[in-house]
């Protein structure tokens, strides 16, 4: 089997935000890690990999920074990695992102594409069903657990509320993935040395920009939420909080 | 003609999805404020008696959108026959709610007619002639106002939550119910989707506990959860996590909550080193006092939060679960 892993770097998730002077964008010098549902949706591909041989590529797309993902994947195990290398990949909205990975990997022939189920910074949940659309591929999202059959694959979607549905498919098809479908590996040691001499494709924003467009949507303003509630903090040292809680357990909340 | 918002409402095994109300309250506040004529629609193989059941609310049409290929839901069916209805009708706005079935098919539905969806939307704001949707941004840490820049219909998805269903309007007599047979051509379906099924009967019903001790990442590792039990026991409560926990193995998916897990509405909700992404928050944020406990003040829990306190949660539930212990024992 032949995988894509579209991967996503995205803020550390307790990285402290700050708007940018646009004020439609934060300010990217902070700390990075991987989309926490695309190192799943890694995981899941060297498994897949492991189980019925064949190749796991890895693709992002963002400023220099962003190779640090494919770096990593490549340790963990990826066989070779592609990276849409410009800081303008970083502001399309979806449907772009996916038309410029589509065009990226139009020479390739994957029997699967996995993404994360969502990202933790726009959160859109969108790219993976949107790329399967504009290659004409079947799709399911969130899912939980894959077994290839003999005419394609079974899938188990998660569903609200502590519901499952099997999905019978064909291939070549995209999956966007859960986290907690595995358990995540460490890089090796070894791995991380191998992952130096594995190839690394460079694609510039003008090899794909015939195929994106201007945005359909637009980010007008990025702010701080308007706080709905009024927090009371409790401060003091902790014995002295322990006791303000307390007492608000008692007088206020009145569950003891 | 004045323009169109459609809702698309959600229906499983024939019965209308809670969070369609809210959706149709959304478009009933953004057709009074816009002007533009607000319609619904329903889809499955026999929902007639769905679309009456919308038709009761003030809406200008509803219409049923039928096909036996619509039965069980793939996203192959379902975004076929919304392209060939929308695209016979041109709605200006196509609302629908953020579920799972919706996120399924909608980025699909949306690129298959060359549009766009602007998904998990919080709310919306009628500036001028321009709309804008507030959607949550970073987990929660930012929100963004997000315009459509292309042509329309502009397909919106809306959180659970974002809007009272309770507060949907009546209408004055029932709207009429229009029957929409499409076509859906052989081999456009390509997954078969088996029975929805539960995996393994809910040992625990947090639903029903008045007071849930919640853990997220902050408890660090699994030895640390005994803490949190230990607080839940001394206050009588349910011990709960947020996905992470669960996912970690740490305690089992039956005291997951959140949008994958259980949504509960306690009494009391107290979160120890959750940070609240918004797949948590949707899970507990009926709760009637909510108590949160993190090392990072910018955290997202504390916007929803009664009572926060910014410190290490290991320096303060062992002194909390002693005061717990000695006020119930009468001190």
């Amino acid at each position: 089997m032949k995988i894509l892993v579209c991967m996503k770097q995205v803020p550390q998730k307790d990285a402290p935000l700050k708007l940018n002077e646009s004020g439609a964008w934060i300010r990217e010098d902070v700390s990075y890690e991987v989309n926490e549902p695309d190192a799943y949706a890694l995981e899941e591909a060297l498994r897949q990999k492991e189980k019925h041989s064949g190749e796991v590529v890895v693709i992002t797309s963002g400023p220099a920074r962003a190779q640090q993902v494919l770096r990593e994947a490549l340790a963990k195990g990826a066989d070779r990695a592609i990276h849409l290398e410009d800081n303008a990949f970083v502001g399309l909205d979806a449907l772009n992102t996916a038309r410029a990975f589509a065009s990226a990997i139009k020479d390739e022939k994957f029997d699967l594409i996995f993404t994360g189920l969502q990202s933790d910074d726009y959160g859109y949940a969108q790219t993976g069903v949107v790329l399967a659309e504009l290659l004409g591929w079947p799709h399911a999202t969130i899912i939980m657990q894959i077994e290839k059959k003999d005419s394609g694959i079974r899938v188990k979607r998660e569903l609200e509320a502590g519901h499952f549905q099997f999905v019978d498919m064909p291939l070549p098809a995209v999956l966007t993935i859960q986290s907690g479908i595995n358990k995540l590996r460490y890089a090796t040691l070894i791995g991380i040395k191998q992952a130096k001499n594995k190839p690394l494709r460079k694609v510039a924003m003008s090899e794909v920009q015939s195929a994106i467009t201007g945005n359909l949507q637009e980010i007008e303003r990025l702010y701080v939420p308007e706080k709905t509630k009024n927090t009371e903090f409790l401060e003091g040292s902790s014995a002295e909080v322990a006791k303000k809680l307390v007492d608000k357990l008692r007088n206020e909340v009145r569950v003891l | 003609m004045p323009d169109t918002i459609l809702v698309v409402v959600e229906q499983r095994e024939c019965k209308l999805n809670r969070v369609s109300w809210e959706t149709l309250t959304a478009g009933q506040a953004l057709a009074a404020q816009t002007g533009w004529v607000l319609e619904a629609a329903v889809l499955g193989a026999d929902v007639a008696n769905l679309a009456n059941e919308v038709a009761a609310k003030k809406v200008a049409k509803v219409y049923a959108i039928q096909s036996p290929k619509l039965e069980p839901y793939t996203p192959d069916a379902f975004s076929a026959a919304l392209k060939q209805f929308i695209e016979s009708k041109q709605p200006k706005l196509v609302l629908m709610p953020h579920t799972y079935q919706v996120r399924d098919f909608v980025p699909k539905l949306a690129t298959a007619m060359g549009r766009s969806a602007i998904s998990d939307c919080i709310g919306y704001k009628h500036e001028g002639s321009k709309l804008l949707f507030t959607r949550q941004m970073f987990q929660g840490k930012f929100v963004a106002d997000v315009s459509f820049a292309g042509d329309a219909p502009w397909f919106v998805t809306f959180q659970n939550g974002a809007f009272r269903g309770d507060k949907v309007e009546a209408g004055a007599s029932a709207a009429p119910v229009e029957n929409v047979n499409v076509q859906i051509a052989d081999g456009v379906i390509r997954n078969k989707p088996q029975e929805v099924f539960k995996e393994a009967k809910q040992a625990v019903d947090l639903t029903q506990a008045e007071i849930i001790v919640s853990v997220g990442r902050g408890i660090k590792e699994q030895k640390n959860i005994e803490l949190a039990k230990q607080l839940a026991e001394a206050l009588g409560g349910e011990l709960a996590a947020s996905r992470p926990i669960c996912d970690s193995g740490w305690l089992p998916m039956d005291r997951q909550i959140g949008s994958s897990g259980q949504t509960v509405a306690p009494k009391l909700y107290l979160a120890l080193g959750i940070s609240g992404a918004i797949q948590h928050i949707v899970g507990m944020k009926g709760a009637r006092t909510i108590i949160a406990i993190n090392k990072d003040s910018e955290a997202p829990i504390f916007e929803i939060a009664d009572y926060a306190v910014v410190g290490n949660l290991f320096d303060i539930v062992p002194p909390l679960i002693e005061e717990v212990k000695k006020a119930k024992a009468g001190g």
